[in-house]
């Protein structure tokens, strides 16, 4: 089994603070990490691989200190990481980006072929969900989005049987290798660096492509030029007009206040009263 | 690779950024939304985009269309008729047997050659699990842009393109994206961000029907089973009239117990902030906001919530908003309608307590 896992590193969005006057984000200092829906990528190709054999290429593209987050992934057990880096991937949509990888998948699958390609269900920095289906067409990979496990795998045979996350239950699939998976969240736990790990990690050699290097033919199909969508402009949201009406509480006793507050939502709302009353008595 | 099926877009080359659309591209007329049709039943996300696609299609001054997609005999012409009633004026219909349950390649090969075929000049998926894929995988077929999640859709007049407005990272900014020079202009919408647009039986639809090239052998991927979530508790955050919710500001997980207090006097679903979510305080189902559920409910309570974007794109379909939080600065103070400055730990149980009171007394009433 020959496994690629997509990851991205992203800013640790639990220590992103916001400049208080200029109102943008203030990214000098913010640690970066592994986008953590793509562990859970990372932690099912490692199971499958342990189960398997064979061997997780871990790929990432971005800039040049990405290489961390490629490095904390061979801790967790893959065997073989790449970066993708070059400057004309700056600015890479959705559209870009899964071109960039993909071309970069088929290149290696030319190596080893791929029989696997996992992706995380979305990252938290771009939030799209898209990069991992955009792979999937353009190498032609039969595409398991949302998968929650992995019921079957029959590597001599190719055959996959897989439990899809769909709107009000669970969709039973089945399909061949090779495949893109997109995993959820919450599906598995990834496991801790072994001591082995960690020393192979710190002193691997990372491969490094450019756009040559990651089979990327056509440079005016990645970075800003080829990506269809413009950001036209970032601005904070407006405030709304009228300003919330306060509720008394300085010198108020937590009952006084809760009185109050319980008038003006029923004098706004009039309704909302027999509702209330009605689903606690239906309840 | 199946990119040599696709057709060959423009490039952004050195004029790429231009407000002059591309000869090719100006064909591409109408706003298309399509509709999801699963075991039988509409996601009503597609009736709120029906309801959103109308305005923009107003604007640009073009048809609305609805994509039904579905096996025959199932309930395409049916499906069809609704869709008028929400504002569309035609709709574009494929019945086939490949296409009876949701699959990425049946759907993308239908909605891909209803696009190549009819060139609309936007469409509009709901961003469910099946809209999400799906777009995904259209977007790259088609080569043209997708913006996800989008929060608020309008038309820039100028270059006819739509702008899509999104949370952006950080927490309190958003972003609006255009794809200028690729047709169609592709966003998805997450369920019950547009308002439900109230139906007109009235309206008619005209029905444009087409044939999708495809056999059952044609298709690698098989669905063997469908089985349905037992907990049909996970929906109703969406659609509840009332609802209480925490954040960081209750300090701990013991005191979310507050809130499910709250919640359970007043007959409403509890939710919390994403970091509850990701420190195990309350499951991903009852995470309110741009990445959890959107809520539209007439009473929204929230404590020690502070507001970032994500969380507000979430809630400002509430008819009230109650914020109560320590902070007399917190941003959730700017789109609340009533703000309460103070100790959640302290207010929340009076709360409880007062309503229990006045509903009691309200039952008491009811009952003579
Ligand atoms: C891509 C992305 C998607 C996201 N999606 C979501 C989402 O869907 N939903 C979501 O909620 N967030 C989301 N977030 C996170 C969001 O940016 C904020 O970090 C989060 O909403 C903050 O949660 P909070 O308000 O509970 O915590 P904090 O921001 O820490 O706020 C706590 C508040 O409690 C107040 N407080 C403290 N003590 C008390 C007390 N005793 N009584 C009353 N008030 C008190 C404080 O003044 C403060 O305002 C997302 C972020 C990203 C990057
Ligand atoms: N720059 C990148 N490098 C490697 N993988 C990526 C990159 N961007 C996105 N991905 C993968 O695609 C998934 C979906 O990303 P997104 O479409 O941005 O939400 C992520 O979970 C990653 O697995």
């Amino acid at each position: 089994m020959h496994i690629v896992v997509c990851i991205k590193q992203v800013p640790d969005s639990a220590q992103i603070r916001i400049h208080p006057v200029t109102n943008t984000i203030m990214r000098q200092g913010v640690p970066t990490i592994i986008n953590p829906f793509d562990l859970f990528a990372l932690e099912e190709a490692l199971a499958l691989r342990d189960r398997f054999g064979g061997t997780v290429t871990v790929i990432t593209m971005g800039p040049p200190m990405a290489d961390a987050a490629l490095r904390k992934a061979l801790s967790f057990g893959a065997d073989r990481a790449i970066l993708l880096t070059d400057r004309l991937f700056a600015g890479s949509d959705t559209l870009a980006t899964s071109y960039v990888l993909s071309s970069a998948i088929a290149r290696i699958g030319q190596e080893t072929p791929v029989d696997m390609v996992f992706t995380g269900k979305q990252t938290i920095d771009g939030d799209t969900a898209q990069v991992g289906p955009g792979i999937a067409v353009r190498l032609g990979l039969n595409q398991l989005t949302y998968v929650e496990r992995i019921v079957e795998l029959d590597p001599s045979l190719r055959r996959i049987v897989v439990h899809r996350r769909a709107e009000g239950g669970v969709q039973v699939l089945e399909t061949r290798l090779p495949c893109l998976i997109t995993m959820l969240e919450g599906t598995n736990h990834i496991r801790f660096a072994g001591m082995d790990d960690m020393f192979r990690a710190a002193r691997a050699e990372i491969a490094t492509w450019g756009a040559a290097e990651a089979g990327v033919d056509e440079p005016g199909r990645c970075g800003l030029r080829g990506s269809p969508t413009v950001v036209k402009k970032v601005f904070a949201p407006t405030p709304r007009t009228e300003k919330a009406t306060p509720i008394e509480t300085s010198g108020k006793s937590p009952q006084e206040i809760a009185d109050a507050a319980i008038d003006v939502i029923f004098a706004a709302k009039p309704s909302l009263r027999s509702e209330m009353a009605g689903r606690r008595q239906a309840g | 690779m199946p990119d040599a099926k696709r057709p060959t877009p423009a490039r952004p080359g050195a004029a790429g950024r231009s407000k002059e659309l591309p000869e090719h591209l100006k064909a591409y007329k109408g706003v298309w939304v399509f509709v999801e049709l699963e075991r039988g039943q509409v996601h009503p996300v597609s009736w709120e985009l029906i309801g959103e696609g109308r305005k923009l299609a107003d604007t640009l001054g073009v048809e609305v269309g609805a994509v039904v997609l579905g096996p025959p005999a199932g309930r395409v012409g049916a499906v069809a008729a609704e869709a008028a009633h929400y504002g569309a004026d035609v709709a574009y219909v494929i019945e086939s047997p490949v296409l009876a349950d949701y699959r990425t390649v049946p759907f993308t090969e239908a909605l891909t050659d209803l696009v190549n075929t009819f060139k609309p000049e936007i469409l509009l998926l709901g961003a469910t699990t099946l809209g999400r894929d799906l777009a995904g995988s259209v977007a790259t077929t088609l080569a043209t842009g997708l913006t996800a999640d989008c929060t608020a859709l309008a038309i820039d007049l100028e270059t006819r393109s739509m702008a899509s407005t999104r949370p952006t990272f950080g927490g309190s900014l958003l972003c609006t994206i255009h794809t200028l020079n690729f047709r169609p202009q592709m966003a998805t919408v997450r369920p019950r961000v547009m308002e439900m647009p109230a139906p007109d039986p009235a309206r008619q639809i005209r029905v444009v029907a087409h044939h999708l090239d495809m056999a059952e052998d044609d298709i690698v991927t098989k669905v063997l089973d469908f089985i349905p979530d037992s907990d049909q508790d996970k929906a109703r955050l969406a659609f509840a009239d009332v609802v209480v919710a925490g954040g960081l500001g209750l300090g701990g997980p013991e005191n979310f117990a507050l809130v499910k207090d709250l919640a359970s006097v007043l007959g409403a679903e509890y939710g919390g902030s994403r970091p509850l979510v990701q420190k195990g305080w309350i499951t991903a189902d009852r995470q309110i906001g741009q990445t959890g559920k959107t809520i539209r409910p007439k009473l929204y309570i929230a404590a020690g919530i502070s507001g970032a974007v994500q969380h507000r794109v979430g809630t400002e379909g509430a008819d009230v908003i109650v914020a109560i939080n320590t902070d007399a600065k917190a941003p959730i103070f700017e789109f609340a309608t009533y703000a309460i400055v103070g100790d959640a730990l302290t207010i929340l149980p009076a709360l409880t307590e007062a309503f229990a009171r006045r509903l009691g007394a309200q039952r008491a009433v009811a009952a003579e």
